[in-house]
């Protein structure tokens, strides 16, 4: 009798969480992007940034299910304590300071999480928003603090290591700061979506009752889950705030999140790399739109969510998927 | 001498006016294979949601192991080796059978908060998932997705999840229904393989599956046990004939 392992299913659960072909495609036109494009590097670190923000919406929304349209609150929460850690003069070595955005934000994610994920779908996606708007106002009436609606410009950020400027003009320690933090954020998701406990993330997404019914702690988990998500999403704040040196209220706003979930919806969600997709999707149409048609490039943006959400639903990558199976069966029944 | 597994005392739920379950008293012992019937909206779903914690009871206990259960929640009475399968299918329907098993196993064991190591390292889980999956005969669509497979196989899939609980107390909610006659031994053999200290309660609406497989069975009506006692017991009683099993004899 064979092992139960032999089996081809066991075998594809077994090595489902190993490196396929493909995935440091990415990482390799990230790293010949630098050296193309020496003076696109600021949009560089922008669309960096926005992969690592989408990719914590995706741990929460896409894998474990979590509806919500506030992640900005801890996009913002990172970037306002980089910022008045740095403005006041209190700390501003960028990686703890990067480490004290996450700090900050997980425990915004966890009080909040405690309270919200009580609770489900709408209402669920309607508390995520208002503690966003809390956050928001909070910056807003702490005008000592905060610079209120003007934020904290001219942020001093010292050089990493004692050594690497962030100078404005030529950001390549910005791009290369970003990219080492995205790939080591990247690392840490893809470890937790493969793990046993991200199995149970997917399980809650996909039937939270069945969940309760096999005793797993449901909630527990979210907002393990959320509060993990929360920390990333901070540290794109954080990175945010660092390489752009300075924080205003926009961090915290609706449109930022708003964009973020728009992403992560283009690319594709609970899909690990729809969050790299949807970002460069995004931040390459607004470019173009906005440069040919200054006055209504959102329409463009509008129309092709239409169609994504009529047509695929499961993004760009979706879209990949479903032609590559395609191809697959058309080539197996030749 | 048989012990009490499951016991409930004077247990009813309210739904506004309706009586859904009332005053119940209720006995499983160890190695019960016990069957639950009656007429449509008799209560016996809400009874069932009550033993598992789903609901909470208007009045009344539900006793585990002579423990008093009544407040604990649905998930640590899973811990305390109650599972149970769903009337409608409840499962993970995007992903592979094989993942929808590993994922109660995993609970079971323990195993679902490792968070630095990949799933497919236990191959502990996955390994007692896929015996599980041989013993339902389900080991030949275990690649795949809940979606893709038939309403009778999907029962299955119920099973197994419930199964990978390893549960001392295994509520059934009609397992069969919807599976093919030619599958629905399938269940009941796997059924009938569990170890002999387990007790099995049965929800099931065909009177041939309730009849071969019961040794006891309770009768529900208006929210009330109508009647209980042996297969012969009950087939026997004109009462019990005249509300339930009259109308199902002209179908």
């Amino acid at each position: 009798m064979r092992a139960e392992t032999e089996h081809p299913a066991a075998r594809a659960l077994i090595g489902r969480h190993r490196l396929r072909w493909w995935e440091p495609i990415p990482w390799l036109l990230a790293v010949a992007y630098f050296f193309l494009y020496p003076s696109y590097l600021g949009f560089g670190t922008e669309l960096l940034i926005a992969i690592l923000f989408a990719l914590s919406l995706d741990m929460a929304l896409g894998y474990a299910g979590i509806l919500t349209l506030g992640h900005a609150a801890f996009f913002g929460a990172g970037a306002y304590t980089v910022g008045l850690l740095a403005f006041h003069g209190i700390w501003n070595e960028p990686l703890t300071s990067l480490a004290l955005a996450a700090l900050v934000a997980a425990v915004i994610g966890l009080a909040s999480g405690l309270v919200l994920l009580r609770t489900q779908g709408l209402t669920l996606l309607m508390l995520t928003l208002c503690t966003m708007a809390l956050l928001e106002e909070a910056a807003n009436l702490g005008h000592e603090w905060t610079g209120s609606f003007d934020g904290l410009p001219g942020l001093p950020i010292p050089p990493l290591f004692g050594k690497f400027e962030f100078s404005p003009l030529y950001p390549t320690t910005q791009y290369v700061y970003a990219l080492v933090v995205l790939f080591l954020c990247f690392l840490v998701v893809r470890t937790l979506i493969y793990s046993p406990f991200g199995q149970s993330l997917t399980g809650i997404r996909e039937n939270t009752l069945r969940m309760h019914a096999v005793g797993a702690p449901v909630r527990v988990r979210l907002v393990t889950c959320y509060t993990i998500s929360a920390a990333i999403a901070g540290i794109a704040g954080g990175l945010w705030a660092q390489t752009n040196a300075y924080v205003n209220l926009t961090t915290l706003s609706l449109d930022k999140a708003a964009a973020v979930f728009i992403m992560l919806i283009l690319g594709g969600y609970g899909r690990l790399y729809g969050a790299f997709i949807g970002a460069v999707a995004y931040m390459a149409l607004t470019h173009y739109l906005s440069k040919y048609y200054p006055t209504a490039w959102q329409l463009g943006l509008g129309i092709l969510l239409v169609v994504i959400a009529l047509f695929a639903r499961n993004g760009i990558l979706g879209i990949g998927e479903a032609l590559l199976a395609r191809w697959r069966t058309k080539r197996g029944s030749a | 001498m048989s012990t009490c597994l499951l016991e409930t005392r004077a247990l009813s739920r309210n739904f506004g006016a309706l009586a859904a379950v009332q005053d119940v008293n209720f006995r499983l012992e160890a190695g019960a294979r016990h069957a639950l019937i009656g007429p449509n909206g008799a209560g016996k779903t809400t009874f069932i949601n009550l033993l598992t914690g789903v609901l909470r009871p208007s009045d009344g206990q539900v006793l585990l192991k002579e423990q008093d259960v009544t407040a604990v929640p649905q998930a640590d009475r899973v811990k305390l080796g109650i599972a149970r399968t769903f009337q409608i299918n409840r499962l993970f329907r995007g992903l592979t059978v094989l993942e929808n098993v590993y994922i109660a196993v995993a609970e079971r064991v323990g195993a679902a908060t490792g968070m630095f190591h990949p799933a497919g390292a236990r191959k502990d889980v996955i390994d007692e998932a896929m015996h599980l999956l041989a013993r339902l005969r389900l080991d030949n669509d275990a690649h795949r997705r809940i979606l893709e497979l038939p309403y009778g196989r999907q029962r299955l899939v119920e099973i197994a999840i419930a199964l990978g609980l390893r549960p001392e107390v295994l509520l059934l909610d009609e397992p069969a229904a919807g599976v093919p006659s030619a599958e629905s031994h399938i269940i009941l053999d796997a059924v009938g393989d569990l170890s002999e200290h387990i007790g099995v309660l049965i929800i099931e609406h065909d009177m041939d599956v309730v009849f071969r497989f019961a040794e006891r069975i309770t009768v529900m009506v208006g929210g009330k046990v109508f009647a209980e006692g042996t297969p012969k017991e009950i087939g026997a009683d004109p009462a019990v004939r005249a509300v339930y099993l009259g109308q199902a004899g002209h179908g």
